[in-house]
């Protein structure tokens, strides 16, 4: 069996951060029960949500992404009893970076995804991916650079 | 270009990858990347023959990098580290890149996308892998001998197993005898063995025993030191201190029963028990079945009390899943006593699960009267004329409110975790919402904890009956064993690492650091932090802290995280 060459679009770019015990196998999950989303979602796992630098996130608005999600452990961390605190406070640091270089916040989003959290994930990054649809380009990245050509 | 040479394996995985993405597209694309030396496409990477032939490519081209795109890295990530130390090559400059469960398997309609994204995905792979560096797993000497935390029927079962496979034990209890709950109890399902019985036969084994110490009325205070060699202090209740070098700790402390408050479900009212306290009482009446020496010939069960509570910030939202059994089991007892005495069961749904659904319908078959409450219609239970008086709107009489006069009400009350706050604080133990304590992943990885040799048995890590307390004690042992009996361990080198150059000591990062894992140095004139890479468990916290950007994760540095960024988004050539 060979799938359709003919893309479907894949959609806005998105940066997601997963964590390597927990939401890395949800996502991964998603990917066995073929949930599909858009191609344009991809994934790079860290150890906890807490350690995710805010200027990595400010860096992928700049390079090219059009949002960034952290999917996160929540209140399943194995690691720290007060991730989720940690973890929102990233994402604080991350918006306000945006925000301070005149980027619109909501670019930023997370939530716990867990090791079984296959559909949610699929749900948070069809809604995030059709809410960034609806934001302009961010000035200066290729895709403002290909709609400003077209 | 970093002067680096990388090879890239691309996986078809036998059709699960190469259906939906055009592998042979993507080695052509990542053929082009400036570090990347060597690249092919095998059917099946994981197998031994493309194995055979990557190690051949690593050392014929003197490769110092290797990116495999295949499965989820839970799967090869220990397969294909082996093979890069098989080749000579260090295992830490080896990438496993997702292209199935992340690409191929989540785009099955989208191959035109699925395969730029694969070709993304392993440009990011090969970004980080020219930045990696050849780290060193540190090996660190193991101590065979173990302490034991709680001497009930999981810490006794822990200690003779461990004895068995030869590590040293100190079996440490805080109460004055061993035995825990089940020592308490009479008949336990499924084959009626009596409790104190199963705790007897196994404190005979343990006496025998010379590699097991006993310590009664004694708590563990403090735990120092690295995985292998803790220093643990024990206190007895007299203030005697007895310091332990051990290897591993394993916590056996057990469970609470759930203590309902007076007045829920008429507790507090002359002929209200708990389950515990009547599996006490007919412990101790095994011949006749009476209540302050009244007989008793009705008897009737609530079930779910303490358990499966929905209001908003209840605790105790989780199933104590012994409960139907044991209290099926129960009831099977009590008919075998006295065949005439009538059993109801309100219930709210019978979870006796696998086997134990025997029980079940060997209550049923004795004569016990199952009847199904509501969440939102709960029974009630009042004293009358001298005498108890339950109500419960059955579901099964639609609704139709029943009335019983029992001599005695068993509130079914389930398990709550142990107030252990001395204990948590000791071992920085991780606590669950529920309150037990938290296993790393309660399928892949049940009895470890985030803190390395430090394991989670029976029921202080979720209730459990006395049969699954005994087998996850045994997988305790199993993973201590495996732990210590070696003699050594080598550690993951994945942690933090401050750039002292950087550093202007500023002591955000210890503060951000659960594990005390950072410590202030002198370096010249100036004070710096440094990273102390056994306490370290690598999770990163300290990162987003440093105002600096001084401090990162091997593997997850800054500077491979934004070249990671920088090749996803570089565009299609």
């Amino acid at each position: 069996m060979t799938a359709p060459a003919t893309s479907v679009g894949r959609g806005p770019r998105v940066l997601v951060f997963s964590t390597n015990a927990i939401s890395d196998m949800g996502i991964d999950l998603a990917g066995s029960s073929h949930l599909d989303y858009p191609s344009g979602v991809e994934v790079i796992p860290v150890p906890c949500s807490s350690g995710i630098n805010p200027r990595w996130i400010l860096h992928a608005i700049r390079a090219g992404f059009d949002g960034v999600f952290i999917a996160a452990d929540g209140p399943e961390c194995s690691y720290l009893s007060d991730c989720v605190a940690r973890t929102g406070h990233v994402v604080d640091q991350a918006q306000e970076l945006l925000r301070q270089n005149g980027l619109d916040p909501s670019r930023v989003k997370t939530s716990a995804i867990c090791s079984v959290c296959s559909e949610p994930f699929v749900s948070h990054m069809r809604q995030f991916t059709k809410a960034l649809a609806g934001l302009a380009s961010v000035p200066g990245t290729p895709s403002a650079v290909a709609a400003g050509a077209a | 270009m970093t002067g680096r040479k990388i090879g890239v394996v691309v996986c078809e995985c036998g059709g699960n990858i190469s259906d939906y993405v055009d592998t042979e597209k993507v080695r052509a694309a990542i053929a082009q990347e400036g570090d990347v030396v060597s690249s092919h496409v095998q059917m099946f990477a994981c197998s031994d023959a493309a194995q055979q032939d990557a190690i051949r490519e690593i050392r014929e081209k003197k490769l110092d990098g290797i990116v495999v795109c295949s499965c989820s890295p839970k799967l090869h990530t220990a397969t294909f580290r082996a093979m890069a130390e098989r080749a000579g090559l260090n295992p830490y400059e080896y990438t496993q890149v997702n292209i199935r469960e992340q690409d191929s398997w989540a785009h099955t309609h989208d191959r035109e996308g699925a395969t730029e994204k694969a070709i993304e995905l392993a440009r990011a792979g090969v970004a980080k892998t020219a930045l990696s560096e050849p780290l060193v797993r540190r090996r660190v000497e193991t101590l065979p001998q173990a302490v034991v935390v709680g001497a009930g029927i999981a810490g006794l079962r822990a200690a003779v197993a461990l004895s068995d496979l030869g590590v040293s034990v100190h079996l440490v209890e805080k109460a004055t005898a061993p035995g825990g709950q089940v020592a308490r109890w009479g008949s336990l399902f499924p084959n009626d063995k009596v409790g104190r019985g199963l705790v007897d036969e196994l404190l005979n084994e343990v006496r025998r025993r010379e590699n097991i110490q006993l310590y009664l009325s004694t708590e563990l205070v403090e735990k120092s030191g690295r995985l292998g060699a803790f220093d643990v202090t024990l206190r007895t209740a007299t203030g005697a201190v007895i310091p332990l070098k051990v290897g591993a700790i394993v916590v056996a402390t057990g469970f609470d029963p759930y203590a309902p408050s007076t007045g829920e479900f008429g507790y507090g009212l002359d002929g209200v028990v708990t389950l515990p306290e009547f599996k006490e009482l007919l412990a101790a009446h095994p011949a006749r079945l009476t209540y302050r020496g009244r007989d008793v010939r009705t008897v009737a069960y609530v079930y779910c009390v303490g358990s499966r509570e929905t209001a908003p910030g209840s605790p105790r939202t989780y199933c104590s899943r012994y409960c139907c059994s044991a209290t099926s089991h129960i009831a099977t007892v009590v008919n075998g006593l006295d065949p005439s005495v009538h059993q109801f069961h309100l219930f709210r749904d019978i979870r006796t699960y696998g086997k134990y659904e025997a029980l079940y319908e060997k209550a049923l078959r004795g004569g016990s009267v199952y009847l199904r409450y509501s969440e939102e219609s709960p029974p009630t239970v009042t004293e009358e004329n001298g005498g108890l008086v339950v109500k419960v709107r059955d579901q099964l009489l639609a609704g139709e409110e029943v009335e019983i006069r029992p001599d005695l009400v068993v509130l079914v009350t389930g398990m709550v975790p142990r107030a252990n706050d001395p204990l948590v604080h000791a071992l920085k133990l991780p606590v669950g919402q529920d309150g037990f304590f938290r296993e790393v992943h309660v399928k892949l990885r049940p009895v470890e904890t985030v803190l390395d040799g430090v394991f989670i048995v029976g029921a202080s890590q979720g209730p459990k009956n006395v049969a699954e307390s005994v087998a996850s004690s045994l997988a305790g042992v199993a993973k201590t064993g495996a732990l210590l009996l070696k003699g050594y361990v080598d550690l993951d080198p994945l942690v933090a690492r401050v750039e002292p150059n950087l550093c202007a000591w500023c002591d955000e990062c210890t503060k951000a650091c659960p594990y005390g894992a950072i410590d202030r140095v002198r370096q010249g004139e100036t004070e710096v932090a440094e990273v102390n890479g056994v306490l370290c468990k690598g999770e990163g916290a300290c990162v987003p802290a440093c105002p600096k950007e001084a401090i990162s994760l091997l593997g997850y540095s800054n500077a491979q995280i934004s070249s990671m960024i920088d090749a996803l988004v570089k565009e299609a050539t």
